[in-house]
This record gives structure tokens, C-alpha cells and sequence, in this order.
């Protein structure tokens, strides 16, 4: 049914469709709104699930870690400096095998400390082992999530699922969304059954020290599940088309890519706007498209391939930076092409919108104005020369 | 005699008085009990992969988050149905406890989960080699607070976890120590007879970080007691309901067993410092045996 809805108290509702036994979140904005609504749900008895109100973010993602071990399908979410206190208990959930569900609305990293959004916080913990899938919109951001449980519970994935929404501008935004029902949702998540758990009735070690004699095949295994994942998001999204009735590929999404000059590489809510932009520069004759990643890791490098290996140029949007270096999709976008026989020609990096900073059609503009024969490397957009004046002195 | 829960084949050091207590623990518990421990020795010497010492299901995470984890175990069991047959006990060391994991503990009870946390305190980092940490005594010699012209050895003494326990106005709360095992099982026993969070600290010698030979633990460990540096004692609803009473021993002699307090055998100044301790514990929980009041005591 069609709503005219919030992204949180969307993504809340969905969650409560999906049936968690265990909720635990630490309040941090733009995140907030999702757990307040679940503990609305509870509270109502809508929701049958244990709430757990914990003193930081670490604690959240224990309870949900315990909960998880426990046998039970549980729910987190954060933002920004949550997510980076997390980020411990994130790599060890996901090395532990624990198919938790965890949202992140994205926000930018202190200092200086600003609760607007990039994608710092969600790329700054790719490397711990979760599958990490960015949404465009408030749809997406509700369909995603019990395609999320029903990954991570797979059998043969058990591996923890972050879904990115760009925090404020989906958490806060309102759109008309078609929210599923629970008959939907039962008919494509079934209830969890562990395949491990902390049990008396069938007393096991969870958690153990492994020495060099094993460790390396424990962190084998996960990067070869999540070579895996690729071959299965796009299957499972077909299995959610035919009962939602909406189709994705899950890993990729081309807007206009195969006679394109030049391609936008993109993830979020940001490439709605860019969609916009392809479309007023086609009405004009101009050939643009838009690759947007969704699963981010696995990073699907080959499908990337396939849909970008004959564009004369890319550019590459960064919500993030590696301080010191490259930006990061940038990164795997170039490596991924290296060697390859037929790639861009060109592929320049534009970092744009960090800290809430709006990207605009003309942001959008200028990236596709300065995507030119010479590559451009961290090309920043929309910044203010009067900022960067040096007018401070230690004198 | 019931099946031992945490059995024999583990690597804990000879003489380790944690190993000792953490079988008294899970034995009084019994089998109906989830234990979810804290990175440390325990953990690392019963559970090395592909074995495990332990009986009972055995959740380990990280080196701070066990009361947390627990926490998150006891909601999925509650939210089974579950709960009033199984028992959920957290567990770390000192460290664990009352530095690093002090704050996922003081959520953990807050919050009220029916679990009790266990803390092994054996008074310094063991596992990473001897570091100090809040609940190292005064003027121990450690490897962090080590000796010098400008040190006597650790400067400060214990945090009173106890006390900031208590503060939390839980159901339960207890010391114990390795030295005396019935009293450690009994506390156990009656931690899990009261629902709501619960916590229980033992004094754990360990041999090789306190420099005494293996056979010395419940020894050193009832000498700690006998002293007044490590007083028993046990609180329901914040009343003290009972105190281990003693003939208080002067403190030397509790030091004398010990290589980490070497140094200050020879300092009158130091010891008459670390007998003020004890004092104060024996003046604060009426510790001393009176003859006339002996049958006022309680327990």
C-alpha cells in the first residue's frame, strides 16, 4: 500500500515486519527516528521484541552481537561516530558469523564535528566483513532491509548486512512509498533458525582462540562467502520482485550507461540528482549515464566491468576520503580496470558533499564540465576559496 | 559428586587461582547456564580452537563487552521464553571489569538484566604480562608501575569496585575469594536464588604475576582475607548481610608471601600505609573477631 512516509519511520516499519527478537540502539542523529519508532511499536505491542535502551553504541552492537548468538534475529542501527565506535564489535560479529541487521544512516566523521551527511562513517568500516548495500531512495531503504535479513541468515552466508542511507536527506525526507505488507514479507523471510548458537541444550564454544595454525582459513572463508554474495543478491532480488513487485539487480544499477560518452559512478540517494542531470543533458543531445553501486562489498568488480569497459570516460563521486590518499571508490574503480583489455579512457575523481554540503544539479554539472581528456585525481567540488584563505597566524 | 562443567586439559599456568575459581563458579551454577567471558587469561587458556574446557555453552566477544553480550543473551532468552529456566553469568578479569569494561558493566546492571557478573581479580594485566590496572593494590610492583628512584610501585589503591557496584542499588552483591571455595560457591548458589543483575568478585592469586611458587595460592589467597586487605563480604538490597570475621594478621605477613611487595619489606613507612588500608577495611565492615560480640555475628 502506498504511504506518504518518512525514511526512518519507514525503514522502522519494515523492520518490525521483519520480526526482530532484539532491538538495541544508542541515540545519535540523523539515526534517532528509526529506534524511536520501534520503541513506539513495542511500546504499542505492535512489535514483540525485547527493547534494550544501552549506554553507548559499543553496548548496542554487544547486545545485538548476544542476541544474534543467542539464536535470535535481532535489529541495530547508528550513524557517524556510533558507527565508528561500533567498529570493533562490527569486524567481530561478522568474523563470529552473525547474520545481524544493522542500518546506518550516514554522517559525516569528526572533527569538526557535524551531524550532516556523507558516507565517511559506512566506508570507513568496509574492510570489517559485513555486506554493505547503499540505497537511492526511501524505496529502496525499505526493500532492502528483509532482503538484508534474508542474506545474512542464508545458510550458506551467516555474514552480518549493513544497508547505507544517506543520513537527513533519506532518514528525514518524505516520499510516497509502497510499503509492504506482512503477508509479503513472511512469504519472502521465513522465521530464523540458527545454524550455531549459545544453547544448554547443546553446550558449544562460540568465539574461541584461534592461533596461526588456524586463523587464516576463518578469514578465508568470509572472502570467499562474500564472493558468493555476488552470485546471490542478484537471485534473491528476483525473488523479491515476484513477490513485492519491484525489480532490482541488487549489485548494480545503469541509468542510461551503454551509449554513454561519460559516466557518473555513484552511490545513495545522490544519484537520484544525477538521474535528474542525465536527463536534462540527454533532452540537450548530450550522452550521460549513471552507474550507481549498490552492494559495495562485496564490491562487484566484474559486473562493474561489464557495464563500464567500453565508456570513453568515468567519473567517479566520493562522499568520503581516504586523508592522505586516494578517494576510496575511486580506488577500486581504477584497480579494477587495470589490465583489463578495454577500459575508459579516462577516469577522474570528484570528491563532493562531504559534510552535508548540498550537491547540486550544478555540482553535478561541474563534475561532467571538468570530466576532460586529462584525468582528474580528488578533484574536490564546491569549495569556498574564502575558507581557505590563510588568515591565522601563531604570532 | 556432580560432572565437573569446566574440566581438566586447559593451559592455565600452575597454581592459577582464576582456573580455580572459575570451576567452583560454573560447578555451583550448573549446567542450565550460558557463561559469556571477557578477553583475558581465562578465556584464552580454556578455549583455545579446536578445544574448550568448557561444559556449558561459551560465548566470548571482546576484551570489554562481555556484560553487554550477556546483556543481548538474556534478552534473546527472555524474548524465548526462556529465561527463567537458564542462567546467564558475564565474566572477566580485573581489567575487564573495573577498566575497560566498566561501562558495559554499569549498563548491565542499570538496565536489570537477570545476570550475574562474575569478576576473577587477580590484580593486574596477567595475560599481557603484569600491567597494572585499577584494581592493582597499592605500591605493588608491576610492569607498568615498575620500581625506581622515583617509584615505590603502583600509587594507587584499589578502585572500590564494591562500592560502585553497590551503587547501582543491585539485588546482590558479593566478594569472595579463591581461598575459600565454600564461601565462593555459596555466594554463587545464592546470587542465582535472586532475580536481576548480580555481582560477585574473587580474589584470584596468580603465581606468576604475584612472584610466589604455584603451591602457595589458596594460601596467599587466605592470608589476602586474613589481613583485611580483601575483606568477604555480602550485601542484599545494599544492607550487609555478612562478613567473613577474622583475627586481623598484620599485613607483612600477607606481603612477606609475595616478590611484587619485596620492596617494601624494608620500608616501615610503606607497610604502616598499606596496614591503614586494612585497618580502615576491618574498622568500616567490623571485621575483627571480638570475644564478647562473637555470637552477634552473623553467618
Amino acid at each position: 500500500m502506498k504511504e506518504f512516509i518518512d525514511g526512518s519511520i519507514a525503514v522502522a516499519k519494515v523492520v518490525k515486519l521483519c520480526k526482530p527478537g532484539v532491538v538495541s540502539a544508542y541515540p545519535i542523529t540523523p539515526q534517532t527516528h528509526i529506534v524511536e519508532e520501534l520503541a513506539q511499536l513495542a511500546a504499542n505491542g505492535e512489535l514483540d521484541a525485547q527493547c534494550v535502551n544501552v549506554e553507548s553504541e559499543h553496548s548496542a552492537a554487544s547486545v545485538v552481537l548476544g542476541g544474534s548468538a543467542a539464536g535470535v534475529r535481532v535489529y541495530t542501527s547508528t550513524s557517524s561516530q556510533g558507527l565508528l565506535y561500533m567498529n570493533e564489535v562490527l569486524y567481530n560479529i561478522a568474523g563470529m558469523r552473525l547474520p545481524v541487521v544493522l542500518t546506518c544512516a550516514n554522517r559525516a566523521i569528526s572533527a569538526p564535528i557535524n551531524i550532516w551527511n556523507d558516507q565517511q562513517d559506512s566506508i570507513s568500516v568496509r574492510d570489517a566483513g559485513w555486506i554493505q548495500m547503499y540505497v537511492e531512495n526511501i524505496q529502496e531503504a525499505v526493500d532492502f532491509h528483509p532482503i538484508a535479513y534474508k542474506l545474512a541468515e542464508h545458510k550458506s552466508i551467516m555474514l552480518p548486512v549493513m544497508v547505507c542511507m544517506d543520513g537527513f536527506i533519506l532518514t528525514h525526507g518524505i516520499e510516497s512509498v509502497d510499503m509492504p505488507s506482512q503477508e509479503q514479507v513472511d512469504k519472502f523471510l521465513p522465521p530464523y533458525k540458527a545454524l550455531y548458537k549459545v544453547d544448554v541444550d547443546k553446550p558449544m564454544t562460540l568465539g574461541p582462540l584461534v592461533d596461526p595454525d588456524s586463523y587464516m582459513e576463518a578469514r578465508y572463508a568470509i572472502q570467499e562467502t562474500h564472493k558468493d554474495v555476488l552470485k546471490m543478491i542478484p537471485e534473491m532480488a528476483a525473488e523479491f520482485g515476484k513477490i513485492f513487485g519491484r525489480q532490482y539487480n541488487g549489485l548494480i544499477e545503469e541509468y542510461k550507461v551503454k551509449d554513454a560518452d561519460k559516466v557518473i559512478v555513484a552511490m545513495g540517494s545522490v544519484c537520484g540528482s544525477i538521474k535528474d542531470v542525465i536527463d536534462e543533458l540527454r533532452s540537450k543531445g548530450k550522452k550521460v549515464g549513471l552507474l550507481k553501486i549498490i552492494t559495495h562489498r562485496p564490491f562487484p568488480a566484474q559486473q562493474i566491468y561489464e557495464a563500464l569497459k567500453n565508456t570513453p570516460k568515468v567519473a567517479v563521486l566520493d562522499r568520503s576520503v581516504s586523508l592522505g590518499s586516494y578517494a576510496p571508490l575511486y580506488v577500486e574503480i581504477k584497480a579494477l580496470f587495470f589490465g583489463k583489455p578495454k577500459k575508459p579512457k579516462v577516469i577522474s575523481s570528484f570528491i563532493v558533499g562531504l559534510g552535508g554540503r548540498d550537491i547540486t544539479k550544478d555540482s553535478i554539472k561541474e563534475m561532467l564540465r571538468l570530466l576532460g581528456s586529462k584525468e582528474k585525481s580528488g578533484e574536490f567540488i564546491d569549495l569556498k576559496p574564502e575558507l581557505l584563505k590563510e588568515e591565522f597566524s601563531y604570532e | 559428586m556432580n560432572k565437573d562443567l569446566f574440566v581438566a586439559g586447559h593451559t592455565a599456568c600452575a597454581g592459577c587461582g582464576q582456573s580455580l575459581a572459575a570451576r567452583l563458579v560454573i560447578n555451583a551454577a550448573g549446567p542450565n547456564t550460558i557463561v559469556v567471558n571477557n578477553t583475558g587469561c581465562l578465556e584464552v587458556f580454556s578455549t583455545k580452537f579446536p578445544e574448550s574446557a568448557w561444559e556449558v555453552p561459551f560465548l566470548h566477544s571482546l576484551f570489554e563487552n562481555a556484560a553487554a553480550v550477556a546483556s543481548g543473551v538474556e534478552s534473546a532468552l527472555k524474548y524465548q521464553g526462556r529465561k527463567d529456566s537458564v542462567n546467564v553469568i558475564a565474566q572477566g578479569g580485573d581489567g575487564g571489569t573495573a577498566d575497560i569494561g566498566l561501562q558495559a558493566l554499569s549498563g548491565m546492571l542499570e538496565r536489570g538484566h537477570d545476570i550475574l557478573y562474575v569478576c576473577y581479580d587477580n590484580e593486574a594485566y596477567m595475560n599481557t604480562g603484569v600491567q597494572r590496572s585499577g584494581l592493582t593494590p597499592f605500591k605493588t610492583n608491576t610492569s607498568t608501575t615498575p620500581l625506581g628512584a622515583k617509584s615505590t610501585g603502583n600509587p594507587r589503591p584499589k578502585k572500590p569496585l564494591p562500592e560502585i557496584m553497590l551503587a547501582h542499588g543491585i539485588p546482590y552483591m558479593a566478594t569472595s575469594s579463591v581461598g575459600f571455595p565454600q564461601d565462593l560457591q555459596r555466594k554463587v548458589k545464592k546470587a542465582f536464588s535472586i532475580k536481576g543483575p548480580k555481582f560477585i568478585q574473587v580474589h584470584v592469586p596468580c603465581p606468576l604475576g604475584w612472584r610466589y611458587e604455584p603451591q602457595d595460592t589458596l594460601k596467599v589467597a587466605k592470608i589476602a582475607v586474613d589481613t583485611g586487605l580483601f575483606p568477604l563480604l555480602e550485601y542484599e538490597n545494599g544492607k550487609l548481610i555478612g562478613v567473613r570475621k577474622i583475627k586481623p594478621l598484620p599485613v607483612e605477613e600477607y606481603l612477606k608471601t609475595q616478590a611484587r611487595f619485596r620492596h617494601l619489606l624494608n620500608n616501615p613507612g610503606e607497610i604502616a600505609n598499606i596496614q591503614s588500608l586494612a585497618n580502615a577495611n576491618i574498622e568500616k565492615y567490623n571485621l575483627r573477631i571480638e570475644e564478647v560480640t562473637a555470637e552477634k555475628t552473623v553467618q
